[in-house]
């Protein structure tokens, strides 16, 4: 396999991996009906926290550990506010990006400017070994592997296990599940707290992966595709690892464009995963049936107990 | 256990007190924050709050800082009052700067009376050429327009960075990312002397104003609120959904890039590769914490840039780093969206 085409393949690989986990987190929070337009401040805070954790303890495990609680931590506000305090979805997501990006940028002020080796990948006897196969497919990070995997526990939380059920069931109509008992905001604190817990790893590999380093505000709206991506998913989690690699394979299309002889400013090529992403909400959303088929019917509203 | 229950009708003093018990709540939180972070809690007291205001130029600063806050939060808040949820402001701010800029280049050997009149439009038109993207996908495609337009924010960066470091950089600037200075006729007039409080603040106080007459004496207001309000009635009393997307946006849009012209005009007299410290995400705190309604943003405004300059302050006194305004202003939103809980439920001891 040619040389250029095999190291393409892995960028993909590195560029799609946060986009999976931020947007596979925020697919189950609006399954069960809670739209969090704080995507970009978890992913940012679980980024900050990973890489302060990995730079002061050398260890890479607890340095995913800290991403994980930080983008949980930074959920559970809005799942207080939103679910407990009944504030409106929009403004709270919103708020909690806001504040993610201030409090990453004021944590990591002392990070900047620090390289970090990155994470170990994981060698596999026998099959990291194999020629071609084993560098595209067995020698990677954890998070990578890791990525797969909840992306197949969610399609098979969702799809075929009771719990997923009853998660569906408060997405799509919270009163109807209110009335057979289910503890509709306890399921949605578990999915809010889920969704976080996903983001911060996504920062997590953006920090100690992607580039290894912190930067402010480096997740560079990767947190509203992750948002686009779930609409683009039609709220299915295989769906959504395909959009994940597509628009990994548009983002890395700068860092290869000048070297196949591609003569556009840097900057320009630089939009096209924000221009893709528009032209991709386009597409599916202009099919309205099938969005109001499979979206949850319950999104954004919040839920009040009436008895 | 503490139980929220409803209010058989919202409080209408709860309204006008959370924002306040709000702020207070924020004041108190930012000073664990600084005693935390092991900064003299007095000294940063100081810095943020009172340092700013002691002098003139402390409040023309304001003024200046509070301008464009203003100027786009009250666009902002009758879209979300129709709950049209424009947050790609900041772009649409960028854009107005980038077309506003391009007429006083292209004018630059000319001091006619006519150029700033001139930006002054090529301004607005370009944030409403930036926020009718968002509108025209979301009337035609049924496209989301809170990631549309925050996307196109992302875009309107790049385009920035890429103009003034190509197209339209000054040739004799050797080399560097920014465009030729501004003649006097491009240029906002000062309004106080020695200080640099422009025409943009006397504007901002028109726009409440108009923003005021707007949402509580004309029909077009009463349809937006309507619309936000119970967007069925509002399709049975006749008011067309799509025309009020637009009318939304363009409000948006043009005042964003008003404000957007403003700033390079005003303070910055060029076009830089960054002419906002984030003034458009900013403002939908403004508009929130003014309770959308434009006199409540006038004082919002006030507060928010006062927050701006606390942090400018507070980084020069106390070498504290800039993004403490990023956790007040979030903070603050929080707190406010917690306690306007108070509004529509009665917080029990059972």
């Amino acid at each position: 396999m040619n040389e250029t085409l095999m190291l393409t393949v892995l960028t993909i690989i590195t560029a799609a991996t946060p986009l999976v986990y931020a947007a596979i987190g925020e697919l189950v929070v609006e399954r069960s009906g809670v739209l969090n337009l704080g995507v970009e401040g978890m992913m940012l805070a679980g980024a900050v926290c990973s890489f302060a954790v990995a730079h002061h303890t050398g260890s890479a495990t607890l340095a995913i550990l800290a991403g994980l609680l930080a983008g949980m931590l930074l959920a559970s506000i809005f799942a207080f506010l939103t679910l407990s305090l009944q504030s409106s979805q929009v403004a709270t997501g919103l708020a909690l990006t806001i504040f993610g990006i201030g409090l990453s940028a004021l944590l990591g002020q002392s990070l900047v400017g620090i390289a970090f080796a990155g994470l170990p990948s994981l060698h596999i006897p026998w099959l990291s070994d194999l020629p071609v196969v084993g560098r595209l497919l067995f020698s990677h990070d954890v998070l990578v592997y890791g990525s797969f995997a909840i992306v197949l526990l969610v399609s098979w939380f969702l799809n075929r296990s009771r719990a997923g059920l009853v998660l569906r069931a408060v997405g799509d109509s919270h009163d109807a599940a209110h009335a057979l008992g289910i503890k509709v905001i306890r399921v949605r604190y578990m999915a809010t707290l889920f969704g976080g817990a996903c983001a911060g790893l996504g920062g997590a590999y953006l920090s100690l992966v992607y580039t290894p380093m912190w930067a402010e505000n480096m997740s560079a709206g990767r947190g509203w595709i992750a948002l686009a991506l779930v609409v683009f998913a039609v709220w299915q989690p295989g769906r959504l690892l395909l959009g994940a690699y597509l628009f990994g394979g548009i983002s890395i299309l700068q860092l290869h464009g000048q070297a196949l002889g591609i003569n556009v400013p840097s900057q320009l090529m630089s939009m096209l995963p924000y221009l893709t992403t528009i032209l991709v909400l386009v597409l599916i959303s202009r099919d309205r049936g099938r969005i109001r088929r499979n979206a949850p019917a319950s999104i954004g509203q919040s839920f009040y107990p009436t008895s | 256990m503490i139980a929220l229950q409803r209010r058989a009708d919202p409080s209408r003093l709860m309204g006008y007190l959370a924002p306040l018990l709000a702020l207070g709540i924020t004041l108190l939180a930012g000073l664990m924050l600084f005693a935390i972070l092991g900064v003299p809690v007095g000294a940063a007291f100081y810095a943020f709050f009172i340092e700013p205001v002691s002098s003139l130029y402390g409040w023309a600063e304001l003024g200046v800082k509070a301008a464009p806050l203003i100027i786009i939060a009250v666009a902002l808040s009758i879209g979300f009052r129709a709950q049209v949820w424009n947050i790609g402001a900041e772009g649409q701010l960028i854009l107005g700067g980038i077309t506003g800029a391009a007429v006083a280049l292209m004018f630059h050997q000319n001091d006619g009376w006519y150029v700033l009149p001139l930006m002054v439009l090529a301004g607005i038109a370009g944030g409403m050429a930036w926020a009718a993207i968002p509108a025209l996908l979301k009337t035609r495609f049924n496209v989301n327009e809170i990631l549309t337009s925050l996307m196109l924010t992302y875009v309107a960066v790049l385009l920035l960075s890429w103009l003034v470091s190509g197209p339209m950089r000054d040739p004799d600037g050797f080399n560097f990312p920014e465009s030729r200075m501004f003649h006097d006729a491009a240029l906002l007039p000062r309004i106080l002397e020695g200080t640099r409080l422009h025409a943009g603040a006397m504007v901002a106080v028109g726009v409440v104003l108009a923003g005021w007459i707007l949402l509580t004496r004309t029909l077009l207001g009463f349809a937006l609120r309507v619309n936000g309000a119970a967007p069925r009635a509002g399709a049975h009393a006749g008011f067309s959904q799509p025309k009020l997307i637009w009318t939304a946006l363009m409000i948006g849009g043009g005042c964003a890039g008003l404000a957007g012209l403003f700033e390079v005009a005003g303070p910055i007299g060029q076009l830089l590769p960054s002419i906002s410290p984030g003034y458009g995400f900013t403002a939908i705190i403004v508009a929130f914490l003014g309770r959308l309604h434009p006199v409540g943003v006038l004082f919002a405004g006030l507060i928010m840039a006062l927050s701006y300059l606390g942090g400018e302050s507070a980084q020069i006194t106390l070498s504290l780093p800039l993004a403490v305004t990023g956790v007040f202003q979030g903070m603050l939103l929080f707190f406010l969206l917690a306690t306007d809980v108070l509004i529509n439920y009665r917080v029990v001891f059972k």
